[in-house]
């Protein structure tokens, strides 16, 4: 690591480059966003890429022959490249699939995958911190194949049992997907070990990213998963697009998910033949403005330095813990401080998380209420809802500060 | 004051942290449950008819859920009192929120009306003009 990278990076000068955090709410409160696990800000240079692209080369990709068509398909592939050299893919594009979001990619690789290959006796190993995008595509796939579902529990502070896993991952597992960085407890999963659990039994392991990509340096290669998912409006990004990185034999070898122009190579009215990687799983137009609009927001990331992203977050989330931790009418979810990424859910006794969201809403305090996609997780954690506090680059300590203000007034007016 | 704060007014918060008619009756006429999975809140009303078939003597509620769907249930079982059951089929979302007196933003409202549909819906199955349903939701 340079120099440079280890010192911290100038906040204010972060949130410059973010119009949207100098609006006011409400009743002109200061807008303290909070809710970055949800979706994140984007920068002036993420949305230019897309008016720029829009304003100068908009054109359908791939099969045109004139200027613009060659100029917007040079940018979209090499997005492809990009991304693909941001999560530590070496085969490049051919391994990274431009998705809608990590829902898609899930689904891509369950409906192309699981559909075909899961049948009665294999089962898919999940954990109960699986946000609803992996849950429930895996256990439809797994109702309409005759395979089995099994979760790997948590301990009491929201880590994963690996002792269970050890249990769980065995001789019938064809696939174990799980989440990398919990959108609700904020655990980091050991991916690498449960890779290597998965692989023992000739298993392959997608690990969803939508909550790490963003937030710290992904090598998908040192993890050695064979499927890795994320979300690009989770990451400065615009809405509509994802990644979805496969190992390239496996890609080759599985079966398209969508049909159409685009993927193909050879039609005829009988047969059909497919494209290269990644287009063979890329029908119809793609997302062309969003596709190199995410691979700028990757780059932005890259040049702030993700190892300084995570430091910063990590220094947040400490910081909420400690101020969090002064009151015992508050209940919080997940692993302590230094194992946790920078999010953290939290109840406050007798008040509603939604009560609380609207009460912090008046401070002008984004946050989520709600079960956050994790239905079952919540019924493990014995609440229907929780508060969640989600920090990224930009955010300050200053804005956690006006959190537990803001707390305190619910306290204060449910007391 | 914004629109949130305006929602925690004393008389929401009296009824939330003292709700009236919480609880299960013994012999209700009829019982409905429902939920609003927007907040994982979920609802139970029962209703005692007078021996008239159609005037609602006693109604009561129970289950958990945020200061808005509370004190709307609360507010709401007093009001149902001697109220008949065409009356409470000619209640519409606004009555509830008129009800609670302030403004509730407009991501509350389904937390607002939820006892309301609970209420509604478990009449129209009791007398037979809504097939059965196990939940009411908002949703």
């Amino acid at each position: 690591m340079s120099s440079q990278t280890a010192e911290p990076f100038d906040v204010e000068r972060v949130r410059e480059e973010f119009p949207i955090l100098d609006r006011e709410v409400g009743d002109g409160q200061r807008l303290a966003y909070l809710d970055n696990a949800a979706t994140s800000q984007t920068p002036d240079r993420v949305i230019d890429a897309m008016s720029d692209y829009y304003r100068g080369t908009n054109a359908n990709v791939h099969r045109g022959i004139h200027h613009l068509s060659q100029e917007a398909s040079i940018a979209y592939e090499e997005a492809h490249d990009r991304l693909a050299e941001f999560v530590g893919a070496s085969g490049g594009r051919e391994e990274m699939i431009f998705t809608k979001n990590t829902t898609e990619g899930l689904n891509l690789v369950a409906y192309a995958w699981g559909l075909n290959e899961l049948g009665e006796g294999d089962e898919v190993v999940l954990t109960e911190m699986e946000h609803h995008s992996s849950l429930v595509t895996w256990q439809q796939i797994a109702k309409r194949t005759d395979a089995d579902v099994r979760y790997i529990e948590i301990d009491d502070e929201g880590r994963l049992d690996m002792d269970h896993a050890r249990d769980v991952i065995g001789p019938d597992t064809e696939m174990v997907s799980v989440t990398h960085v919990s959108n609700t407890l904020g655990t980091i999963n050991p991916i690498g070990d449960l890779a290597d659990l998965a692989h023992e039994h000739d298993s392959y392991i997608f690990a969803d990213g939508a909550q790490a990509v963003p937030h710290q340096s992904v090598d998908v290669e040192a993890l050695d998963v064979d499927f890795y998912a994320f979300s690009g409006h989770k990451m400065c990004g615009p809405t509509g697009i994802g990644g979805l990185y496969g190992r390239k034999a496996i890609l080759e070898a599985m079966e398209p998910f969508m049909y159409g122009g685009g993927m193909v190579r050879k039609v005829e009215f009988e047969e059909t033949t497919w494209a290269d990687l990644p287009w063979k799983y890329e029908a119809g137009t793609p997302l062309i403005a969003e596709g190199i609009a995410l691979a700028e927001a990757a780059d932005y990331l890259k040049e702030i330095g993700l190892d300084r992203i995570d430091r910063h977050e990590r220094g947040l989330v400490e910081y909420a813990l400690d101020r969090l931790q002064e009151f015992d009418d508050i209940e919080i979810y997940g692993p302590p401080a230094g194992e946790r990424a920078g999010l953290v859910s939290f109840n406050l006794d007798g008040v509603h998380a939604h009560d609380l969201a609207s009460i912090m809403n008046d401070h002008g305090v984004a946050i989520r209420p709600g079960d956050h996609c994790t239905q079952p997780l919540h019924d493990v954690l014995g609440t229907a809802a929780s508060a969640r506090a989600s920090f990224y680059l930009y955010n300050t300590k200053d804005e956690v500060d006006v959190l537990v203000d803001a707390i305190d007034d619910a306290r204060q007016l449910f007391g | 004051m914004s629109m949130g704060s305006d929602m925690y007014r004393q008389q929401i918060l009296d009824h939330y942290k003292n709700p009236r008619n919480y609880g299960d009756l013994d012999d209700p006429t009829f019982s409905h449950v429902g939920e609003n999975p927007m907040c994982g809140d979920e609802i139970k009303v029962d209703v005692l008819l007078e021996d008239d078939g159609e005037t609602i003597e006693y109604a009561a509620f129970s289950g958990e859920g945020c200061a808005i769907s509370q004190a709307s249930a609360s507010m709401l079982t007093d009001e149902l009192q001697g109220m008949t059951l065409d009356e409470l089929d000619d209640l519409d979302r606004d009555d509830v929120i008129d009800l609670l007196g302030v403004d509730i933003s407009p991501m509350r409202v389904k937390c607002a009306v939820l006892v309301e549909m609970v209420a509604q819906d478990g009449a129209a199955i009791h007398q037979g003009e809504k097939t059965s349903i196990e939940k009411t939701t908002t949703e």
